[in-house]
């Protein structure tokens, strides 16, 4: 199978007067796994159900290889989808679901028969073939409308929120699956997800999406790195962000002013000008905490003294909530190495030392 | 199983079906078999007069024309109720629409045949409106004969048919059709493989809404039929008030009792293999248990015609 190229150029929609999506505009390349992500009610869904055929755009066109698919039905896409729900048949078995598709071109039995017991053995389910959806758990169901959905050799794949109604193990298991299906098959997969954990650890590349828009399209490591938004940068994993102004700008380094925190170092690939307001982030785990001041300070170190206001202790990793002087809190997290590694325990109440390099703090909007 | 309350709990019940459902139904074989009395009535001694009485070509001719009419009006109801029990299920308005799907019900049954009289009569509205338009100069006969007793009695038993589909069509998940679009279907596709085989247990009772009726019907063909449409009701109603033998109209009686109950019956059967049959792995097409009831009913109807 071979995976098409989908290029969303310029979609819009409106439900009445609210605006579903604004002018959104992405390409996704051949057998990509293509991931949107946002949180509930941003609108990926009806992006999803435009790209199927379920929703007509009021703007905008949806290219399959260079195709406008809009004027064509649903049925004659070469495009499946894997329903939130599952939507199986409840009256149909396993076999007779998986080859729904193969009945209505009317394919002969031998086929069929071949065609179901390949897609069922990729999924696992071969020996669930007679029973109905109703006698299947929830992860069996899933696997059941990946398979129904693949039969028909489609050539993009849209999946909403495939794993939204599995426990979290589960979900796990299944999401290796589906990156496993994905690289055996090697079409595209269009995957819905308001999960960053999920979105981030499978995916090519990530649109993230809020109030109908596009704000950034990136690989896992752009968007969690160098978000383009003070969305963005908040809504995948955690962070600390801040704004400031800009006192000083050399080459990629910037120095700002803040309240928070005094002086503050930061990168950015083309820092705008001095006195322009910005925001900024740094993720927790890049930040060093210590009982002792650290003793190389180079330049472009930002050093900052504070009290432990609230250690959170979750086995690999212990989450600090840090009351910086200047009155700010920083959310740092250190990450539990061997024993050797692993200095002295630090405790509520500590006063501790943070330091963050400047390449590992970075410039995200610039405000007005 | 839980034996000892189970039983108390089926006396009422059992108590109801005794008194007015057995009993009556006893009655009726008793009198089937007895000799006719002088002015109505049964005088006690057993014969099969009545049977024989049965076993003549005026008979068969109601009798076929009664399969006919219910089952062609039973078809076209529940081919009306469908798109109605499907709009009212997905309409934003539905406590609207029950409303008027119920509204009917206010006015009294005959003054509805009647009303219809007054549509279709020779002197009618329909007939005034032809002759206003000038599409016609003599009136056009309407009433009096089969096709406007199937049209009355369609009229009558809609709603019948519309409630039962109507609540299941809205327990129906929809996006199952468009899981079944996206997988290839077309509209009608969508609807005839995945909706009705859905919705199976809906048009079963819709039939058994209308048919049962229809097949006792009494009123309308008496009203807006003619002597070609005369259905077994008339007949029970002709041997009870004119002939006066009550043991010819109990055995009609029975006749319709045991074709009303062999056609449950053989559906309720095929409605059973359905729901089994779509078990297996599969050789089976996925429609083709639901179209069973479909396609017996439409044998039915074929042969006597
Ligand atoms: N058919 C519809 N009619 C009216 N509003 C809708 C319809 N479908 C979606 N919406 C609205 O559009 C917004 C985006 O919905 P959706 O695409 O389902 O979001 P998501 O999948 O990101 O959670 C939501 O606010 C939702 O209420
Ligand atoms: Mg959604």
């Amino acid at each position: 199978m071979i995976g098409s190229d989908v290029v969303i150029e310029h979609v819009g929609k409106s439900f009445g007067a609210f605006r579903a999506l604004d002018d959104v505009s992405i390409g996704i390349g051949k057998g990509e796994f293509f991931s949107l992500l946002g949180p509930s009610g941003c609108g990926k869904t009806t992006l999803l159900r435009i790209i199927a055929g379920f929703e007509q755009p009021e703007s905008g066109a949806v290219l399959l290889d260079g195709v406008n698919v809009l004027p064509e039905p649903p049925n004659t896409r070469r495009v499946n989808t894997v329903f939130q729900n599952y939507a199986l048949f409840p009256h149909l078995s396993v076999f007779e679901n998986v080859a729904f598709s193969l009945r209505l071109a009317k394919a002969p039995d031998a086929t069929v028969r071949d065609r179901v017991g390949h897609y069922l053995r990729l999924v696992e389910l071969e020996a669930h073939a007679d029973k109905k959806p109703a006698q299947l758990s929830g992860g069996q169901k899933q696997r059941v409308a990946i398979a129904r959905a693949l039969i028909n050799e489609p050539s993009v794949l849209l999946l909403d929120e495939p794993l939204s109604a599995l426990d979290a193990k589960l979900r796990q298991h299944m999401l290796i699956e589906l990156d496993a299906i994905h690289d055996k098959i090697g079409i595209t997969f269009i995957y819905v997800t308001h999960d960053q954990q999920e979105a981030l650890s499978v995916s090519d590349r990530i649109a993230v999406m809020n109030g109908g828009q596009v704000l950034q399209v990136g690989t896992p490591q752009e968007i969690y790195e160098a978000p383009a938004t003070d969305f963005v940068a908040k809504f995948i994993g955690e962070t600390n962000l801040y704004e400031g102004t800009i006192r000083s700008v050399s080459g990629q380094m910037a120095e700002l002013d803040t309240a928070e925190f005094g002086t503050v170092y930061v990168t950015d690939d083309d820092p705008p000008p001095a006195g322009t307001r910005v925001s900024w982030t740094v993720r927790p785990e890049k930040i060093r905490i210590d009982l002792e001041r650290p003793s190389s300070v180079r330049g472009g170190l930002n050093l900052l003294s504070g009290l432990v206001d609230e250690p959170i202790y979750s086995g690999f990793q212990t989450k600090f909530y840090v009351r910086t002087d200047q009155g700010a809190t920083l959310k740092v997290i250190k990450q539990h190495a061997d024993w050797s590694d692993e200095g002295p325990r630090i405790r509520w109440k500590d006063s501790v030392w943070l330091s963050y390099s400047a390449e590992d703090a970075f410039l995200v909007e610039v405000k007005r | 199983m839980k034996q000892g309350p189970g039983g108390l709990y089926a006396a009422p019940s059992i108590l109801w079906l005794s008194v007015f459902f057995v009993a009556p139904l006893l009655i009726i074989v008793a009198y089937s078999f007895l000799t006719q009395g002088q002015r109505g009535g049964v005088e006690w001694k057993p014969t099969l007069d009545a049977y024989k009485a049965i076993a003549n070509p005026t008979f068969l001719t109601v009798t076929v024309n009664t399969i006919v009419v219910a089952l062609g009006a039973t078809l076209v109801t529940i081919l009306i109720a469908l798109p109605c029990g499907y709009h009212m299920a997905r309409s934003k308005r539905q406590n609207l629409l029950l409303l008027l799907v119920i509204i009917p019900f206010w006015t009294n049954f005959l003054i509805r045949i009647y009303a219809w009289i007054a549509i279709l009569g020779n002197e009618g509205f329909l007939n005034d409106l032809l002759r206003f338009l000038g599409l016609t100069d003599e009136p056009l006969r309407f009433l009096y004969n089969r096709w406007a007793v199937g049209l009355v009695l369609v009229y009558t038993y809609l709603p019948y048919a519309i409630l039962p589909l109507f609540s299941t069509i809205d327990k129906f998940d929809f996006s199952l059709l468009e899981a079944a679009r996206d997988l290839g279907a077309t509209k009608l596709k969508a609807i005839t493989r995945v909706l009705l085989p859905n919705i199976r247990g809906g048009v079963f009772t819709a039939f058994l809404f209308t048919f049962i009726p229809i097949f006792g019907a009494y009123a309308v063909p008496l009203l807006v039929g003619g002597t070609e449409s005369y259905m077994l009701g008339n007949l029970i109603a002709d041997e009870l008030t004119k002939s006066r033998n009550w043991p010819l109209a109990a055995a009609i009686s029975l006749v319709i009792t045991l074709v009303t109950t062999v056609g449950v019956m053989l559906l309720l059967r095929a409605g059973g293999t359905a729901t089994l049959g779509s078990g297996g792995a599969g050789t089976k097409e996925p429609e083709e248990g639901a179209a069973l009831p479909a396609q017996s009913v439409a044998s039915a109807e074929g042969e006597p015609a």
